[in-house]
């Protein structure tokens, strides 16, 4: 099997470097790569199912998760209680400890039904082999296919660089993530990446729309294309393709272990990035840990009819649940991701205010910002400054 | 002669009774604007509809309601004074709720126009999803206890296509439109109002086994739809059979889902088993907006200017209203001091069998009121 694959490879080499990648991928090789159950299997997307928009009010998927989860949804929907956003939640608890998948599926239909969701971590304690990740399954089941997470700085907040402003753009459906790994001989685990022209093309012109629509300047396109010359090799090109509809932006490409050094040494050259998988979460995590931690940036996962926002860095904080000590701040800001994808800019705008004047001129911060407050402190602030300016509903 | 004199007399009150709505929905405004109000649109419709309103007005200045109300008077029957259909859509689509009376529709129309204006309303708005929520009241005696169900119906195609034409003389051909998009929304409507409601079972009203193919489609879009929601049944059920089920058993039902005339009949139906028109609230919902309007549509001409009609729906809407708009503290508070009153069952209008005028209840409400 592995002979013939890499055989099947060389002799696409031929045509990749004189006719270019569409011929690459071709139907009969990938039903060849991909084994029965693949993440690459187009998702048959229902397009007709009616938005959930009743009156005004939108219908939102709620899925707590893990850890700090639940707590930080309490807060969610208390903030949204008092400036009367017009949200009605239906909440979806995932038991982490339960074998089934009864739940899961349940949550995957109810995203479909409302089209948007707001989302903790949820914990996958199953090592059986037949579970896959379930934050994996429901991006893949969604065809999640870019997420994007918007790294900006608060002034006054402890951190080692001052003023990021860096868009991190990631595949999210394919890459390392594929989940095809067998033992073809005992002792050799193989475990396939995956990169299709189809994928790699719409999360390069998701980036470069994002840089255009928000005068962005530049795409940073990561990869390793000096190691992995198909692969990643094909996920540069692509993103070299299509960086020619959009003249006006710069376009250059930076290979991912310079680009951590970068990051954590001169993360201001970074406008937007582009990359795979698994160097995206890395990536986002580095740039997150350089403005002030997992708790204050959310991140935006868009397919072509569902959109998800969660915290940026997908940790469940199982460590500091119940403590009262977990940052609000993130989840807070996915929610305002949410209230402005559903057009309730008013609404977006008003948590936002608040909650950027609670932690930065109140300072009113948890202690991973180098705060002494607890979250409850924080939000209870954050109602304070909405009290004074509630919206209607 | 007599006939012109009635009508002349039923223009006159209706206006003096819009200009006092006028009058007080501008004075409250002014007395205690902050930015913190919301304003609403309201319709109060023919017949006792302005009397209704008025009340309802009463016991939300009386509850200190932050709501501020831009009145227009609409109606068929009465084109002369009726407001432009444009502005009152204008209105509800910047205000996004509306609360409405009954406007009533003359059987026969004078220009040969086969869409009434409650019909342009709907459409102009898409108001697609009519919800009533039928629910005995305490101290209502009917023939049956603790119904709750909700109807929700389909009200911009089917039989009120407004299509018809007499092909050949003597034969006249009404078309009944169904499509897998509305019926698909309706369904999928009724699904996520049971979801959010926590109820467990929606029963899809049809008559498929005769009209195949136009209520074939509507039911085969409530099944695809239900798969969408695994933990809610789905029931299905004859319209004919579903009129005796009602009236022997009405608890069997939880939510339904109606095209446009099964709902209108079940809608009928269902507010006469809980106390009649006059106690069933009702709400119309496009994508944006929602407008809430008594439950069963009957204007109740012959009571008008006497003082008798049972305010209770118009209150019970103002209460839905509030809830959508997110004021549940006030709502609860009307909600209370209607429930009370009812229970108490000393103060109570002639269809619920006592004596009390319209005045006497709202007034018993506001003293409830805390």
């Amino acid at each position: 099997m592995a002979i013939r694959l890499t055989q099947k490879l060389l002799q696409a080499q031929v045509p990749f470097l004189t006719r270019g990648y569409p011929l690459l991928v071709t139907k009969e090789k990938t039903e060849d790569v991909a084994h029965t159950k693949s993440a690459l299997q187009k998702k048959v997307t229902d397009t007709d199912i009616p938005s959930a928009q009743y009156g005004g009010r939108h219908g939102v998927t709620m899925l707590p998760g893990g850890g700090i989860g639940p707590e930080l949804m309490g807060y969610v929907r208390e903030i949204f209680r008092y400036c009367g956003a017009p949200i009605d939640f239906e909440v979806i608890d995932i038991d982490p400890s339960t074998e089934g998948n009864d739940d899961l599926d349940y949550a995957i239909t109810s995203i479909k039904r409302n089209g948007v969701a707001l989302k903790g971590n949820i914990e996958t304690k199953s090592q059986s082999l037949s579970e896959v990740s379930r934050n994996v399954a429901i991006r893949n089941e969604l065809d999640l296919y870019v997420n994007v997470v918007h790294c900006k700085s608060y002034p006054g907040i402890p951190a080692r660089h001052k003023d990021v402003d860096v868009v991190l753009i990631r595949q999210n459906t394919d890459g390392e993530y594929a989940m095809l790994e067998h033992e073809s001989v005992r002792g050799v685990v193989e475990s396939m990446k995956v990169v299709t022209v189809d994928n790699a093309e719409r999360v390069a012109r998701y980036a470069f729309e994002y840089a255009r629509q928000n005068n962005r300047k530049r795409v940073t396109t990561i990869h390793k294309a000096n190691i992995m010359k198909l692969s990643d090799g094909l996920f540069l090109e692509v993103a070299n393709r299509v960086h020619k509809d959009y003249p006006e932006l710069e376009h250059n490409n930076m290979i991912i272990d310079n680009t951590c050094m970068q990051a954590v040494s001169n993360p201001h050259q970074f406008d937007v990035m582009n990359m795979t998988n698994l160097y995206g979460t890395i990536v986002s995590n580095v740039i997150c840990g350089l403005i002030g931690g997992a708790g204050l940036i959310s991140g935006r996962n868009y397919g072509d009819h569902y959109a998800v926002f969660e915290p940026g860095t997908r940790n469940t904080g199982t460590a500091i649940a119940g403590k009262n000590i977990a940052n609000p701040v993130a989840m807070i800001n996915a929610s305002i991701d949410m209230l402005n994808h559903l057009g309730h800019k008013e609404h977006a705008q008003v948590i936002y205010d608040a909650t950027y004047q609670t932690i930065v001129n109140d300072a009113i911060r948890t202690p991973d910002l180098g705060g002494t407050h607890s979250s409850t402190d924080v939000v209870e602030n954050i109602l304070k400054i909405l009290s004074a300016k509630r919206v209607n509903w | 002669m007599s006939i012109l004199a009635k009508t002349l007399g039923r223009t006159f009150f209706q206006a003096a009774a819009v200009r006092a709505l006028h009058v007080s929905a501008a004075v409250s405004g002014a007395e205690t604007y902050s930015a913190n109000r919301t304003t609403c649109t309201l319709v109060p419709g023919d017949g006792v509809g302005p009397e209704l309103v008025y009340s309802l007005q009463e016991v939300f200045k009386a509850a200190n309601v932050p709501v501020d109300f831009e009145a227009f008077f609409l109606s068929e029957i009465n084109p002369v004074l009726s407001a432009k259909l444009e502005d009152v859509v204008a209105s509800i689509r910047k205000n996004k709720v509306c609360i409405k009376g009954i406007l009533a529709t003359p059987d026969y129309s004078n220009e040969g126009e086969l869409q009434t204006l409650n019909m342009k309303l709907r459409t102009e708005l898409d108001l697609y999803a009519n919800v009533v929520h039928v629910r005995s009241l305490p101290g209502v005696k009917t023939r049956h206890d603790n119904i709750d169900t909700v109807i929700i119906r389909e009200q911009t195609e089917g039989e009120y296509s407004a299509l018809e034409h007499e092909s050949v003389p003597g034969i006249v051909e009404c078309l009944k439109i169904v499509t897998a998009k509305k019926s698909m929304r309706i369904a999928k409507f009724a699904f996520d109002y049971a979801t959010k409601n926590n109820r467990k079972k929606v029963t899809a009203v049809h008559k498929a086994n005769i009209m195949k193919l136009g209520d074939g489609l509507f039911l085969k879009s409530c099944e695809k739809v239900s798969k969408l929601y695994p933990r809610i049944e789905l029931d299905k059920m004859i319209v004919d059979n579903t009129t005796m089920q009602m009236v022997s058993n009405p608890n069997q039902f939880d939510v339904m889902v109606t095209p446009n005339l099964y709902g209108a009949i079940v809608d009928n139906l269902a507010s006469g088993l809980v106390g009649g028109a006059g106690v069933v609230a009702g709400a119309s919902y496009s994508a944006d907006a929602v407008v809430f309007e008594p439950g069963a549509r009957h204007i109740f001409a012959q009571a008008v200017g006497k003082n008798v009609a049972n305010p209770t729906a118009m209150l019970m809407c103002g209460t839905k209203m509030l809830r959508h708009i997110n004021l549940p503290t006030y709502s609860e508070v009307i909600q209370n001091a209607i429930n009370q009153v009812l229970k108490d069952g000393k103060i109570r209008t002639k269809d619920l069998g006592g004596q009390s005028t319209t005045q006497d209840f709202t007034r018993a409400i506001i003293a409830n009121l805390h």
